[in-house]
Order: C-alpha cells, then sequence, then structure tokens
C-alpha cells in the first residue's frame, strides 16, 4: 500500500517537475495540476494510511482507529485552491497568448 | 489619559482635514487646526503642576509585552517644555499660514500633513519606550518629506524633499538599531529604566556600537556635518512649514535625543570626541556658510545648522551646566528663528523674491516687521537683554572651562569666538541688506505693504518673548526651565544663575569680541556679498548635494543595474529550474546531514487493485507529461486520469470528504482547460523537429531534475508513510468535534467551525481569484488566429451549406441531442444531489466545497448540452450575487457570535425538533457552511461562464468587423 503510493507519487511529481520546465504555457499548466495531485497526496499521506477508518464519528467505534482528519481539512481546502488558481492560469496564459501572438512561457519565442 | 489625548488629537485633526479636502474654503480648515494646536496647548499647560520639581505623568498600554515593547507614554519637565514648544509653536504657525498660503493650494492637505507632523513630533517627545520612540521618530520623517513636496509641481521642492527623506531615513534605520543594541544591552527597551543604568551601558563592550548608531540617527535628524546638506535643500518647503519643522521642532528631535539619552550615554571620552567633533565643525562651518547665502531662507538655514552645531557642543562636554544651557539655548533658537523665518516669509509674500542681490530697503515699506526682524536677528546674533545672549554666555563660560584635555577643548574658545563674530556678521547681513540701503529697482512685487495683522502676531509674540526671557530671565522661563533640567540630570543638577549681568568676566569680553569682529567683518565683506555667487568661496563646488546625488545614482542605478544583470533573467524556465533545484535541496540536504537512511523496502502487503490502478494512474500521468506540447487534448484527458486515480486512493484511505471533493473539481477542471483549448494555437508535431543540440542538452538536464525530484519525493514519502502517526492534534479534534462542535464529520467541523477563519480566508481568496479571471477576460483579446471559426465548427458549416434540406447550425445542434437532452432532464437531479451534499456535509461526507461544485456543475451541463444562448435565455444565473450573498452569510453568522459575548465565528449548535421529522441536529455553523457552498457556487459558474462567453463575444466583434474590412 505505502510503496504503491509513494511510487505514484514519485512518477506524478516526476512529470510535474519535467512539464513545468518545458517552454510552452500549457506544458505548465498540466504540469502544475500533476504536481498538485502528488503534494496533495503526499500531504494526506503524512497523517497516516489506513483503509476503512474515516473520520466519522459513530457510536461504538474507538476514535483512537480513525485516521488523522487535519490532513484531510488542509487538503480539502487545497484541492478548491488549486482550482482557482488553476483557473486564474488558464486566463493569465490565455490573455498572454492573445497580447504576445505566442504561447511561450517568455511571452516570445527564444531565439534560436 | 491626557497623554493618550495629547498624541491622538493631533492624528485625529489631521484625518479630519482629510475629509474637508473637497471643500474650497482655506478658512475651516485653519481654523479647525488651530483649534486642535490651541486645544493640543492647553491640555500640555494644564499638566505642569504634575510635572513640576521632577514629578512625572506614566501611562502604560500593553502592546507586545513578551517582547518588552509597550506603548508607554511619559512625560517629565523636560518633555513638557518641549510640548509646550510643539503646540504654541504650532498655533502660531497655523495661524501663520492661514494667511500665507495662496487660494490655489490645497490647504486641507497641508494642515493635515502639519498637524500630522504635530502629533508625530509629539510622540517623539512623550514616548516612554525607546521603540515607540523610533516609531514616532520615523513618522516624523515621512511627514517632513511630505510636507517639503508641499508644492509638488517644483522639482526643487520634490528633490529636496526626497534628500530630507533619503538622510533622516537613513538616520532613522540606524537609531532603530542603536536603540535595540541599547535596549539588549539594558534588558528593557522601557525609557526609565534606560536612563537609571547609565554606568552599565557605558561599561558594555557594545557601547560604542549603540552610541555610533543612535548618533548618526540624532546628526542625520539635526543636520549636523557632516549631514548637513538636507536642510538648505528643504528650504524649498513652504516658509510655515520652514519655521516649524526646520527651526523649531524637527531638526531639534535629534539634539532633543541627545538630551533625552544623556544621562545613559554621555560622559564617556568616545562621547565627547564624537559628539564633540560633529558639533564644533558644525557650529564653525554653519555659520561660516551661512554669511555667504544670497538666499534668505538659506541664510537662515545654515545660521540653524550652526546654531544646533552650538547645541551638540554642549552636549558633548558633558558637564551639567552645559546640559542647561544646552536646553536652554533649544528653547531660545526656536522662538528666534521661528519668527526669522516667519518674517522672510512675509518679505517673500510681499515682494516676491528672496534674493538678498535684489532686496533692499524695505524699512519704508515694511517698518513694524522690519523691527521685529531686527529684534529677532538681535537675539539671533547675541546682543545684550535677548535670550539668545543668556545662553551665548553661558555657552561661552564653558568653552572656556576644560572638560577633557585634548586639542578640541583648548580650541573651543576660539572656535566659539570666531563662530559668535560669524553670527553676528550674517546677523547684521539679514537686516541690513534687506531692510537698509538705496529704493529697491527690480522687485517681481513693486509695491510692498505691511501683511495683515493676524500674519505678523506670531512674530511679534515671539519677539516679545525674545525680550522677556532676554531681561527678565529668572521670573519668565525660570521655573520650567528648572524642571526640564532637574528632570533630565536628577540629582547632578547644577548650580546655575539666569542672571543678564555677571560682571565683567572673560564671556562677556568673548561677546564683545564677537559683537566688534562681527561688526568689522560685515563691514570689510559687504561689497563682495552684494554681487558674489551663492554659496562660500572655496566650498562653492563641494556642494554635499552633488555628492549624494552621485552616491544615490550609483547605489539605485548602476549597482542594482549590474546586480541584476548578472543574477536575473527575463526567461521564466531558468528561474523555474532554479526553483526546482533549490526545493531538491532543501529537501536532500537537511535529511542527509541527519543521517537519514531510506527505509527498506516491503513488497509483502501489496494490494492487487490498488496496485493495479495505481499503474493506470502513473500511465497517465507520463502520458500526459509525453503529450502535453503536440496533443494537448490527449493529455487533459490523460491528466484527468491521474485525477481520477488520486480520487479512488482517497476513497480507498478512508477520506470520503477529500474524495467527493476531488471527484466533483477534477470535473470542472477539465471543462476549464477544455473551454481554454479553442483558443490556444495550433502545432503540429512536423513544424519544429529541428532540435539542437543545445536544447537536446537542456532537456536532458531537466529530465535529470525531474526524475531526481520524482525519486526523491518518493523516498522521502515512503519514509513517512512508514513512520508510526504521532499523536499530536487529530485527538484533539476527534474527541471535541462531536461535543463542542455538533457534528459527526470531523473533517467537515474542522472547516467550518474549528478553524472557521482560515475557510472564510479561503472562500475570500476564491471569491478574489473569480474576480480577477471575470476582470481579464472582460479585456479579452485573443490572437488573430484564434479569432476565426475552429475548423470542425467550418466542417460542419460547410456541410450544412451543401445540403439544401440543411439549415445552418442543424448539424451542431444534432450532434449532442441526446447528451443535451438527458443533460436537460439531470438537472433538477443534480441539484438535489448537491443539496443533499450539502446538507449531510455536518455528519456524513460532503458539505459546502463539494454541493457548491456540484451546483455549479448542474448549471454547466446545462451550457454545454444546450449552448451558452440557449442555456441564457431560459436560465438567469448572477453569479456575483450568489458570492456576494456567500461572502456575507459566512461573515455575519461569524459575527453573530459577538451578539452572545463569544470571539468571531464560535458556532452554537444544538437538536431541534421539527413536525413529522423529529430530532435534527443544527448547528449555526451550518449557516456558515451554506456561505461557503453560496460562494463556491457563484465563484466556480463565474469562472466558467466567463470564459464560455469569449467564443460569443468573438462572434459578435467577427461580425462588427466584417463589413469594415470589406469596405476597405
Amino acid at each position: 500500500m505505502e510503496l504503491v503510493l509513494s511510487i505514484g507519487i514519485g512518477i506524478m511529481t516526476g512529470s510535474g517537475v519535467w512539464l513545468i520546465l518545458r517552454p510552452r504555457t500549457y506544458q505548465v499548466i498540466i504540469g502544475l495540476s500533476l504536481l498538485s495531485y502528488a503534494v496533495n497526496l503526499f500531504i494526506f499521506a503524512v497523517g497516516g494510511v489506513k483503509s476503512n477508518a474515516a473520520p466519522l464519528l459513530e457510536e461504538g467505534v474507538d476514535i483512537s482507529t480513525m485516521t488523522d482528519p487535519v490532513p484531510h481539512a488542509l487538503v480539502l481546502t487545497a484541492i478548491v485552491i488549486g482550482f482557482a488558481t488553476t483557473a486564474l492560469f488558464l486566463v493569465v496564459l490565455l490573455a498572454a497568448r492573445g497580447l504576445t501572438g505566442t504561447d511561450h512561457v517568455d511571452g516570445r519565442e527564444q531565439p534560436k | 489619559m491626557t497623554l493618550v489625548l495629547l498624541v491622538c488629537l493631533p492624528f485625529a485633526g489631521s484625518l479630519a482635514a482629510t475629509i474637508l479636502l473637497r471643500t474650497d474654503s482655506r478658512v475651516l480648515a485653519a481654523r479647525m487646526s488651530g483649534a486642535v494646536a490651541f486645544v493640543s496647548l492647553v491640555l500640555t499647560a494644564a499638566l505642569y503642576p504634575a510635572v513640576r520639581d521632577g514629578g512625572r505623568v506614566r501611562l502604560d498600554l500593553e502592546w507586545l509585552p513578551q517582547l518588552g515593547l509597550n506603548v508607554t507614554l511619559r512625560m517629565d519637565g523636560f518633555a513638557w517644555l518641549f510640548a509646550m514648544l510643539i503646540t504654541g509653536i504650532g498655533c502660531l504657525i497655523v495661524l501663520y499660514a492661514r494667511y500665507y498660503m495662496s487660494e490655489e493650494d490645497p490647504v486641507p492637505r497641508f494642515f493635515s500633513f502639519l498637524l500630522a507632523f504635530m502629533g508625530s513630533m509629539l510622540g517623539i517627545v512623550l514616548s516612554g519606550n525607546v521603540i515607540l520612540l523610533s516609531v514616532f521618530w520615523e513618522l516624523t520623517s515621512i511627514f517632513s518629506f511630505l510636507l517639503i513636496s508641499y508644492w509638488h509641481n517644483n522639482a526643487a521642492a520634490r528633490d529636496g524633499a526626497r534628500m530630507a527623506l533619503t538622510i533622516t531615513g537613513i538616520g532613522g534605520f540606524c537609531l532603530l538599531a542603536g536603540l535595540l543594541v541599547l535596549g539588549h544591552i539594558v534588558g528593557s527597551y522601557d525609557l526609565d529604566v534606560v536612563l537609571s543604568s547609565g554606568d552599565q551601558i557605558k561599561a558594555h563592550p557594545l557601547y560604542l556600537t549603540a552610541l555610533v548608531l543612535i548618533l548618526i540617527g540624532a546628526l542625520t535628524k539635526s543636520a549636523q556635518v557632516p549631514f548637513h546638506f538636507w536642510l538648505p535643500n528643504a528650504m524649498a518647503a513652504p516658509t510655515p512649514v520652514s519655521a516649524y519643522l526646520h527651526s523649531a521642532t524637527m531638526v531639534k528631535a535629534g539634539v532633543f535625543l541627545l538630551v533625552r539619552l544623556w544621562p545613559a550615554l554621555s560622559g564617556t571620552y568616545e562621547w565627547f570626541m564624537l559628539v564633540g567633533i560633529a558639533g564644533v565643525s558644525t557650529l564653525i562651518l554653519g555659520a561660516y556658510f551661512a554669511m555667504f547665502q544670497q538666499d534668505l531662507k538659506g541664510l537662515l538655514a545654515y545660521s540653524t545648522i550652526s546654531h544646533l552645531g552650538l547645541i551638540t557642543t554642549l552636549l558633548s562636554l558633558g558637564s551639567p551646566v552645559a546640559a542647561v544651557a544646552a536646553i536652554f539655548h533649544m528653547m531660545n533658537h526656536a522662538t528666534f528663528k521661528a519668527s526669522l523665518f516667519m518674517a522672510a516669509g512675509i518679505i517673500d509674500h510681499e515682494t516676491g523674491t528672496r534674493d538678498m542681490r535684489r532686496l533692499s530697503g524695505l524699512f519704508k515699506y515694511l517698518p513694524i516687521t522690519g523691527t521685529l526682524a531686527m529684534v529677532a536677528s538681535a537675539a539671533m546674533a547675541g546682543v545684550p537683554l535677548l535670550n539668545g545672549f543668556i545662553s551665548k554666555e553661558m555657552f561661552f563660560a564653558e568653552a572656556v572651562e576644560t572638560h577633557a584635555d585634548s586639542v578640541l577643548d583648548r580650541m573651543l574658545p576660539y572656535v566659539a569666538t570666531l563662530a559668535g563674530a560669524f553670527s553676528v556678521a550674517y546677523s547684521l547681513r539679514f537686516i541690513h541688506m534687506v531692510f537698509f540701503g538705496p529704493e529697491p529697482t527690480d522687485l517681481p512685487k513693486p509695491k510692498p505693504h505691511e501683511p495683515p495683522h493676524w500674519m505678523r502676531f506670531p512674530i511679534e509674540f515671539l519677539v516679545l518673548a525674545c525680550l522677556v526671557v532676554g531681561i527678565i530671565p529668572s521670573l519668565s522661563i525660570g521655573p520650567f526651565l528648572h524642571s526640564a533640567v532637574v528632570s533630565v540630570l536628577g540629582t547632578r543638577t547644577p548650580e546655575y544663575s539666569l542672571a543678564v549681568w555677571h560682571g565683567i568676566n572673560t564671556p562677556l569680553i568673548m561677546s564683545m569680541i564677537a559683537l566688534i569682529g562681527g561688526a568689522a567683518l560685515y563691514a570689510v565683506l559687504k561689497d563682495y556679498l552684494a554681487r558674489c555667487d551663492d554659496g562660500p568661496p572655496l566650498f562653492r563646488h563641494l556642494g554635499g548635494q552633488r555628492i549624494f546625488e552621485r552616491v544615490l545614482v550609483t547605489v539605485s542605478w548602476k549597482w542594482a543595474r549590474w546586480l541584476e544583470s548578472r543574477l536575473s533573467t527575463r526567461n521564466l524556465q531558468p528561474q523555474l529550474r532554479l526553483v526546482a533545484a533549490a526545493g531538491l535541496l532543501a529537501g536532500v540536504v537537511p535529511l542527509y546531514m541527519a543521517g537519514f537512511a531510506p527505509t527498506p523496502l516491503v513488497f509483502g502487503d501489496i494490494d492487487p487493485i490498488f496496485a493495479a490502478i495505481w499503474s493506470i494512474g502513473a500511465f497517465c500521468a507520463l502520458g500526459a507529461a509525453y503529450q502535453a506540447k503536440y496533443h494537448r487534448l490527449a493529455a487533459l484527458v490523460l491528466l484527468g486520469g491521474a485525477g481520477i486515480t488520486t480520487c479512488i486512493t482517497f476513497v480507498w484511505l478512508s477520506a470520503p470528504d477529500l474524495a467527493i471533493t476531488q471527484l466533483v473539481v477534477e470535473i470542472v477542471t477539465t471543462v476549464l482547460l477544455l473551454l481554454g483549448l479553442r483558443w490556444l494555437p495550433k502545432r503540429s508535431e512536423k513544424v519544429d523537429n529541428s532540435v539542437t543540440l543545445s536544447a537536446r542538452s537542456r532537456r536532458f538536464r531537466d529530465f535529470l531534475l525531474a526524475v531526481s525530484c520524482g525519486f526523491g519525493m518518493f523516498v522521502f514519502s515512503y519514509a513517512i508513510m512508514n513512520q508510526p502517526v504521532p499523536d499530536a492534534i487529530a485527538s484533539y479534534f476527534l474527541e471535541k468535534a462531536y461535543t463542542e462542535g455538533g457534528g459527526r464529520n470531523v473533517v467537515n467541523v474542522i472547516l467550518v467551525d474549528f478553524r472557521g477563519f482560515d475557510t472564510m480566508g479561503e472562500i475570500a481568496v476564491l471569491a478574489i481569484v473569480a474576480l480577477t479571471v471575470f476582470a481579464l477576460l472582460r479585456r479579452f483579446r485573443p490572437a488573430p488566429d484564434s479569432i476565426e471559426k475552429p475548423e470542425q465548427q467550418l466542417i460542419q458549416a460547410a456541410y450544412d451549406a451543401e445540403r439544401p434540406e440543411r439549415s445552418a447550425g442543424d448539424t451542431v445542434r444534432d450532434y449532442l441531442l441526446v447528451p443535451s437532452v438527458i443533460m436537460q432532464w439531470m438537472f433538477p437531479v443534480i441539484i438535489t444531489f448537491a443539496i443533499y451534499l450539502f446538507l449531510r456535509g455536518h455528519d456524513l461526507p460532503g458539505g459546502g466545497f463539494a454541493g457548491g461544485v456540484t451546483m455549479a456543475i448542474a448549471f454547466l451541463l446545462q451550457y454545454l448540452g444546450g449552448g451558452v444562448r440557449w442555456s441564457e435565455d431560459r436560465l438567469r444565473i448572477l453569479p456575483l450575487r450568489w458570492m456576494g450573498v456567500g461572502l456575507l452569510l459566512a461573515a455575519i453568522t461569524g459575527m453573530g457570535a459577538w451578539a452572545f459575548g463569544y470571539p468571531f465565528l464560535t458556532s452554537y449548535s444544538q437538536y431541534v425538533e421539527i413536525p413529522f421529522i423529529g430530532k435534527v441536529p443544527a448547528a449555526t455553523a451550518l449557516f456558515f457552511d451554506l456561505g461557503v457552498f453560496s460562494l463556491v457556487v457563484g465563484a466556480t459558474v463565474l469562472i466558467l461562464i466567463a470564459l464560455a462567453h469569449q467564443s460569443i463575444r468573438m462572434h459578435r466583434v467577427r461580425n462588427l468587423e466584417a463589413p469594415k474590412a470589406e469596405e476597405a
């Protein structure tokens, strides 16, 4: 379980870092989304990985067996904010493309 | 309490004056300011009984007691005397400015700055905490900047203001550092504690550091050599400002501080040398420069510098009698110099010039002003029976005494006499050149006449004070001066006498030499001075101003440019590369230093299904990375796959809330990016396959970096997951969620209750982002090659046009016929589901965020299925309203707690009996969550609709531009 998840996080991080270093804005936006998955999963995993131990209080369930709800709360807000920043970045990207005529991250093509 | 009022009143008045900014009346602002200044004066005067004979008033308000930072206000005799000076001269200046300022100037702004400055100055004087003092110190610099640059259309005013701010700002910074060192030595920032631990400070190894830093602060403020040059340049300010700031108050702040800290810092050899050299050189150079000025205010400015040098010199001596003389001279100088500045202002006002080469023979036109100016100049020159004489005598007497035996000390009597002679010469010159001599010939305003009486009143009052203090010192200023001296010197208060006549002694002879010598010097130089250029011979071209400008250009332009060209790049990629590399190092280095060993891998408990899901997820992530350049849609689909994997992981690992949110957000993100795809340029693989070697090596480097980051994250997260989870704050939330938050879903309770303030901030961010997106898109202009209809739409239109039985747009409609019918039917279902998610949020997975995004999806689907026009004909969504209501609801719910005496966002929960349903849990947090819900709906819909609208808008633009193109 831990092994699979951490390999997954590693692969997502690697793909994300690769993409944010590329010259096209669309690559960067996809890269940032991948990175945010990886980071969300990582923060989530810090609270411990357990199945069937959702932090929902019920009669007769011992709270010490539940997962840590704090990373959940953190990640939940991060997901929503992530959407907002992706939207903002997308619009800036489109506006920059409209103004400069290129989708290069520097607003102009790299001199060859 | 009076102290707080005293400090706050001018600031309140300043704010009130800005409200008057729109009015035309200059009288109103002046009257209000006058009232404020006068009330301050009365308040100060009323405190006198409390500070007489060493008493003090003190007020402590805790601010950051842990750091020793408190708002402590204290008033003793010395502070009282200064506060009287600030408020008293403040009153007179307001009266004078009422007549001086012209109709065209924005007068309320002037009074607003002036009052704020007065408040800052009172703050310095009354601070009982050295850090607070430094805060007010900076405020005086800022307001002085604003006042000097009041006529901001004038380049000289701007430059002078900038220079004053730069110099005093650097000084203020050094002062803060010095005071921090001082506080470190003493262990407290409280002024009383600092003052009482003089011996401890002087014995400390950091004494010299603190002393030098504090002296830089004080000497820059008081315009002492070598920092003096800002003061003459600040003369571009309106004359009331010069009279107030540059004679009576701001420049006195430096010497005020020297006196204030005199018990704590003075008496050492370092003090004597540093302060003494600065003081003596300022005394003599200021007086020398003053003689050769052609500008009336320039003369007065250099004379001020010289007199401040005199005070500094007195303080350097370290003897109590000298300190008495210093305090006394501060008061005397303020009275005669303020009146002289105001007189210069009247001359400028009436004749239109301040150039002494053009002024002459004005006595005939301005007899009263002339007489007053003569008395004040005589005080400046130190003529007997005037206040300047007494303090100057005390200075001469101290100069003769031996203090710390050195060349400086032995030189002092001669330097003092010489400076005295210079000051006689320039005072004489001021009077003789302006008021006597032939008729003026080339005045800009040919017929000067006496100003209104009330404009002259401040000068009359101050000159009267000069006379009274000069003739009967011990009866007028005596008791006040004594309480000031006692409060500074305490038990070291010396015996001193304020009498006018001490018999014929050395100081009197020195005075006589200075008077006669000065008059003779003027007689010799008179003809040269009437013609010469501005500025003293030899020093004329060595402008401190020019050196300052050059240093400024070098530091802030050349060095900055050089650093920028060396360290910065305008390309994003190298910057991101640095960020990624720094992130990698920041992770690896500390782990390596701490001797981190990777956790051994355990393959035993791998769940095959979980592994299969993640193999798909990994494939999607890698595929997205590979395809993002040429196949954007494929990359987007693959990104969605990675997102779904993440979502399933959340379900698998007991985070149902996250899973729901991730799922719905995934949907809107995908739609968002889909909408954006249309505006990106076409890119086909064939175009550029000419990969250069450098590009290849760059890619290889990025690949290595990406792989190392990914591998690092893998090792790191694997290690973390195999650590036992420490029992941090989780159990607290788990225990209290039901008993105090009234909810069973702990994650939701954390969001809307325990950490409600965070959530509040977060939804505010969401709202801001949505508005920014909206605003950016309103001005959106796509690139020229994206304005055309997309290729697919053109093909469809051509297909419709070919067949006579089809009308335009049929194909588009037919494409999504079945899905759009389903989407329409699903509309109420999804809304119900959204409400369900929201309502159950407090006890079961769901909540405002998930519900809100689901609701937004319901709207979104209608847009997707029916098109923008079709949906907007049938459905009016007002996203801005949703957002506003949401934010307000959340804030009001939070504030509701105040009504019951609880902190912001405290929630209350209980069970409510509803007929037919039974007991239902209800918490006020539900309303907060409703706010979150509403805001999330509004923000999401706003972003997506704004983007979707672009294609219609462009359609309209096309229609508008097509006829134009045809005409052309």
